[in-house]
């Protein structure tokens, strides 16, 4: 027995009722089969809203940065959504959903919608199901998605992919010269707020920054991230920081850089629905204890992975 | 593995400072494997409920210390039924004198935990009125 439908909830979102935007997020997370349904009446309409990423590691401010931020856009008579992820714990399966302390401002106001996601094993920073929810609420109608990654260290770097505008966050004391060199989190910024600049140190977090960009180069026509000194607990900085982000979108649009992310993003979507239908139909084709036979022998070195893994996709079934 | 996921929202309605106790609620709930939104501080009831709106849960946990709970419950529980979300299941702790609990219960807490009451006891109630909830009334 359903209460609702796929199309009744695609309506739903549509038409503005949060319930039913609230309701078919949940399909999308738990994988609900109905939800791919509502997700191509939904696929027509997305597309229009500027996705920004916020990520870096815990305790910069992450939240209470996109606190302030939701505020600038609502001044602005944006509406905003937000997708806010915490880590799931891999022991117990649970989470503690916490973004939602540093958001409270934002309580009461119908232009804004605040989800919060649990990563559910996956580990680039974002849960897997975070770019079909954040299709829902460009679906929706929000005009600016904000998505803020779980504390993210070095290698969380899923955001760059599914935002058009992804915001590192650094605080003073988090790191030295050093770290500002390394691979990473700091390669995928496209504006970088220095956080909590009122405390000692922010200027050199700001200077080893610059020269980390220094560094890196900067053609002629190409963007070069621009670095924004906040106090989110009290806003300062904040407008800028929204003014960079909006810079660098009309920047993506103007260069073609946008329609070249959108078709990469589409192509990489692609790909892992393709290889996640592919294993999913080879599993289903297996001989019944197929597979278990494989892993007792590679387990008991009978048998090297590879040669499994070649043999049930080519000789799987039969 | 696709699952339909316990989403529990815990808060703290009123006015009053102490959230240690929905903090060990949240923890053992998420260590039964749930996802808890945790609130934090000085919620309206009115907050309490757009969050459980726009983060679609199957319960509310509310933690009330400051003696404020036959205004607040009750408040939550008119909110969820003008939203339509009667189906929420409500519980509660914190302190709250016995001679309170059934009218509580008469207006919808499903559940009250006093002080000293076993976490284990909360996590088997919700789980236990969950899933209950769902195999009369699926989310799909």
């Amino acid at each position: 027995m359903s209460r609702f439908s796929p199309q009744q909830l695609a309506q739903g979102v549509l038409a503005g009722d949060s319930r039913a935007l609230a309701r078919l997020i949940s399909w999308v997370e738990d994988e609900v089969p109905l939800a791919r349904a509502a997700l191509a009446i939904l696929y027509p309409r997305t597309g229009r809203a500027h996705l920004v990423g916020i990520t870096g590691a815990p305790g910069t401010g992450k939240s209470t940065l996109v606190n302030e931020m939701a505020k600038v856009y609502r001044r602005r008579n944006l509406t905003v959504g937000i997708v806010a992820v915490d880590p799931t714990s891999p022991f117990s399966g649970g989470a503690i959903l916490g973004d939602r302390v540093r958001m409270r401002e934002l309580a009461g106001d119908p232009g804004i919608f605040i989800r919060s996601m649990a990563t559910r094993g996956s580990l680039g920073g974002l849960a897997r199901a975070t770019s079909d929810v954040v299709k829902v609420l460009d679906a929706a109608g929000y005009d600016r998605i904000l998505i803020e990654t779980v504390g993210a260290g070095q290698a969380e770097v899923d955001i760059a992919k599914t935002a058009h505008t992804t915001i590192v966050v650094e605080a003073p004391g988090f790191g030295d010269d050093i770290q500002a060199i390394k691979a990473g989190i700091l390669e995928i910024a496209d504006v970088f707020a220095v956080n909590k600049a009122d405390r000692e140190g922010a200027d050199s977090t700001v200077t080893a920054l610059e020269m980390m960009l220094d560094l890196n180069g900067t053609e002629p026509g190409q963007w070069r991230p621009p670095i924004v000194k906040t106090v989110a607990i009290r806003g300062d900085g904040v407008a800028e920081l929204v003014d960079r982000v909006e810079e660098h979108y009309e920047h993506l649009r103007q260069s073609g850089l946008l329609a070249r992310k959108e078709a990469e993003r589409v192509r990489d979507e692609l790909v892992a629905l393709v290889q996640h239908e592919l294993t999913e139909a080879l599993l289903a084709s297996l001989r019944p204890g197929e597979l278990d036979e494989w892993v007792r022998r590679v387990a008991s070195r009978e048998a090297d992975p590879y040669a499994a893994a070649w043999n049930l996709v080519h000789r799987g079934g039969r | 593995m696709p699952e339909e996921k316990i989403r529990i929202l815990i808060a703290k309605p009123g006015l009053d400072g102490h959230d240690r106790g929905a903090k060990v609620i949240a923890r053992a709930l998420r260590d039964a494997g749930m996802e808890v939104i945790y609130t934090g501080l000085r919620q309206t009831p009115e907050m309490i409920v757009e969050a459980a709106l726009q983060e679609d849960v199957d319960a509310i946990g509310l933690s009330v210390l400051s003696g404020a709970h036959m205004t607040l419950f009750p408040r939550v529980i008119q909110l969820l039924k003008e939203k339509g979300l009667e189906d929420v299941l409500v519980f509660g702790g914190g302190i709250i004198p016995d001679q309170d609990v059934p009218e509580l219960k008469r207006l919808g807490v499903r559940g009250i935990f006093g002080p000293g009451t076993s976490t284990d006891v909360i996590v088997e109630f919700v789980r236990e009125e969950i899933r209950r909830h769902r195999a009369g009334e699926p989310r799909q």
